[in-house]
């Protein structure tokens, strides 16, 4: 009998306080962002190696993995449209570039969400929880730290063989502290705000305030964590690759070709030069966009 | 530090301190069996060959190393070992120690590392100070677009085109190999290592220094009419340092794992590169060796931080 009109008032309750500020914030902070010039310009580029990557393959004569023997090393060339010219078995290395942007963008996302999802649920419900749980919680993501990042990956890696998802996981798995702990952070601070004294008074449950109250309130600061996190991945696997840990030949990420590049360096640099722009140029743009956002979304700097 | 050592926060800070070292103790047994556990349920063992031995030799193999004996068992000599300081015999390398393959790489390490975060601080500091005076001119700008080059280009990028401008081009320096650590042989390595970090130290002390200058006792050593350079190594010099203790415990860490890269790329003899060997031909022993070092180094390191940041900063209070 009693539980009709609870639900019927929660609904009612927490439509406007969910809706209003949350529009008028991603207004505000899209407008500020637009103003930031490093920002657009980071986001477009971003956009552009985004389209290149999917459509270049696509649409090439070429593909990654066919060796032209009579087209060993060849400097970038408009002869054959080799126009970042092709690596030590005659490949074409502007679809081979594209395809390691493919794969560094997707360990990149599919990383970054791993991370961000797992590091949100933590943070979100040690910090609403709160007492016992909370510390408990907490204290796993200290002892975490405390774990060697890159050996563990490295080790996990070696024993249990390389494949892209396990270095998906693996890397996602072991990123989601930082989130964790801001998050909680944040939730502490929100769980005594009136909108959720609102929500509890009128019944609502614990999960479902989680849910629909809290999470919505903290997406500002994950978009900004994800979009700091990616760059990280894409570095982390670029590294794993340049220690042979990362995809298999002849898949390619830029991390490989950036150290198949290297091994060349003296004689075809452009083998280095062309996929260490593209990988420098992703986590730049990333990076920038992140600071961008914190700086459009942070309420401090306004 | 500071006039404000009472006693009463003194003895608060004994006990913060006893109590972080006690919390170390579940955390690094934490980290002993994690790595203890992954490398016995990895399949495969260090003494499986191509070529069949006779069952009498394995069997004399796995006792001399104890891979006979119940996993429990074996947990509990090797932490028996650990306590004693004995990291075990290395699988890989016959008649070597992994106590041997460490104290030989670590010096390598701390050399290079200690090298490259000395000089990303002398470098990274006077940056972010400069662009924090002159906020939102080409002087912060600028410098803090190339700190984000810093941050963004690999260090296995940047290490070989060093190696290909100082040592193949302009002959200045040797382009690898450790030669008992010898100046020339140290300097490519370092300054590789340093860039990243230089960049980091240079946007953190921008960041705080922004922060301390826009507080405001600042604006009151302005208004008392003292010259911008006592404002700025008197006044803000100090709170704005703070931030940068804590950024330190986990950077030290950082060089010294994140020295794999640069010694593969140099051919230098440290514990990163003995790690990856170790891993790829399964010699157990070594592999969880430096990874307790590495965790014992990573509480160390962090806790260090911590207590120097509460000394330094008064605003600390230890619940």
């Amino acid at each position: 009998m009693t539980r009709e009109p609870r639900g019927v008032i929660a609904t009612e309750a927490e439509a406007p306080l969910a809706a209003a500020p949350g529009r008028s914030l991603w207004q505000d902070a899209f407008a500020r962002l637009r103003h930031n010039r490093a920002a657009m310009a980071s986001a477009i580029v971003l956009i552009v190696i985004v389209v290149a990557a999917i459509v270049v393959p696509w649409i090439s004569p070429y593909n990654y993995y066919t060796p032209q023997w009579a087209l060993l090393d060849l400097p970038p060339t408009l002869r054959g449209w080799h126009i970042f010219g092709t690596d030590d078995l005659g490949r074409d290395l502007l679809v081979r570039v594209m395809w390691g942007c493919r794969i560094s963008l997707m360990i990149g996302a599919v990383a970054s969400v791993v991370s961000v999802g797992i590091g949100v649920f933590w943070g979100a419900v040690a910090g609403y929880v709160g007492g016992v749980v909370d510390s408990l919680m907490m204290r796993v993501v200290d002892i975490l730290y405390s774990v060697p990042f890159i050996p563990f990956v490295i080790v996990l890696i070696v024993m249990f063989g390389r494949n892209l998802f396990l270095i998906f996981v693996a890397i996602g798995a072991v990123s989601w502290l930082d989130i964790a702990r801001i998050v909680r952070g944040q939730t502490l601070s929100l769980r005594n705000k009136e909108f959720v004294e609102a929500a509890r008074a009128s019944g609502v449950r614990g999960p479902q305030i989680v849910w629909r109250h809290l999470i919505p309130n903290l997406v500002g600061i994950v978009v900004i964590y994800a979009t700091l996190t990616a760059p990280a991945v894409i570095l982390f696997e670029a590294f794993l690759s340049f220690l042979g840990l990362g995809v298999q030949a002849p898949m390619t990420s830029l991390g490989v070709l950036v150290s198949d590049g290297a091994g060349e360096l003296q004689s075809f640099p452009y083998l280095l030069i062309i996929p260490a722009v593209f990988l420098a140029a992703i986590v730049y743009c990333l990076n920038f966009l992140g600071d961008g956002l914190r700086d459009a979304l942070d309420p401090k700097d306004r | 530090m500071g006039g404000c050592g009472s006693a009463g926060r003194e003895a608060a800070l004994i006990q913060y301190t006893l109590r972080r070292l006690l919390g170390a103790i579940p955390t690094l047994l934490i980290i002993i069996t994690l790595a203890f556990l992954l490398l016995h349920a990895a399949p495969g063992g260090p003494f499986d060959v191509q070529k069949r031995i006779p069952p009498a030799i394995e069997q004399n193999i796995e006792r001399m190393y104890h891979l006979n004996e119940p996993l429990y068992e074996q947990y509990f000599r090797y932490l028996g070992d650990i306590l004693r300081g004995n990291f075990g015999p290395s699988y890989q390398y016959r008649d070597t120690s992994v106590n041997q393959i460490i104290s030989e790489g670590l010096p390598v390490d701390l050399v290079i590392g200690g090298l490259a975060l000395l000089g990303s601080l002398l470098i990274g500091l006077p940056i972010g100070i400069v662009a924090a005076l002159r906020r939102n001119t080409r002087w912060d700008y600028w410098p803090m677009g190339l700190a984000m080059v810093g941050i963004s280009v690999p260090v296995f990028v940047v290490a070989p085109i060093l190696i290909l401008l100082f040592a193949v081009y302009l002959r200045w320096l040797p382009a690898g190999q450790w030669d008992n650590g010898s100046i020339s042989h140290v300097i490519l390595p370092a300054v590789a290592l340093a860039g990243p970090y230089i960049a980091f130290v240079a946007r953190l002390m921008r960041g705080s220094m922004v922060e301390v200058l826009n507080s405001p006792f600042i604006l009151m050593a302005r208004a008392k009419g003292l010259p911008e350079h006592r404002v700025v190594l008197r006044h803000a010099m100090k709170p704005a340092l703070i931030p940068m203790v804590s950024f330190l415990g986990p950077a030290v860490v950082g060089v010294i794992t994140g020295s794999i890269v640069i010694e593969t790329i140099f051919g230098l003899p440290g514990i990163g590169r003995a790690f990856v060997d170790g891993a790829l031909n399964r010699d157990y022993t070594l592999v969880l060796g430096v990874t307790i070092l590495y965790g014992v180094l990573i509480v160390a390191f962090n806790l260090l931080a911590d207590i120097c940041y509460s000394l330094l900063d008064p605003r600390v209070r230890y619940q």
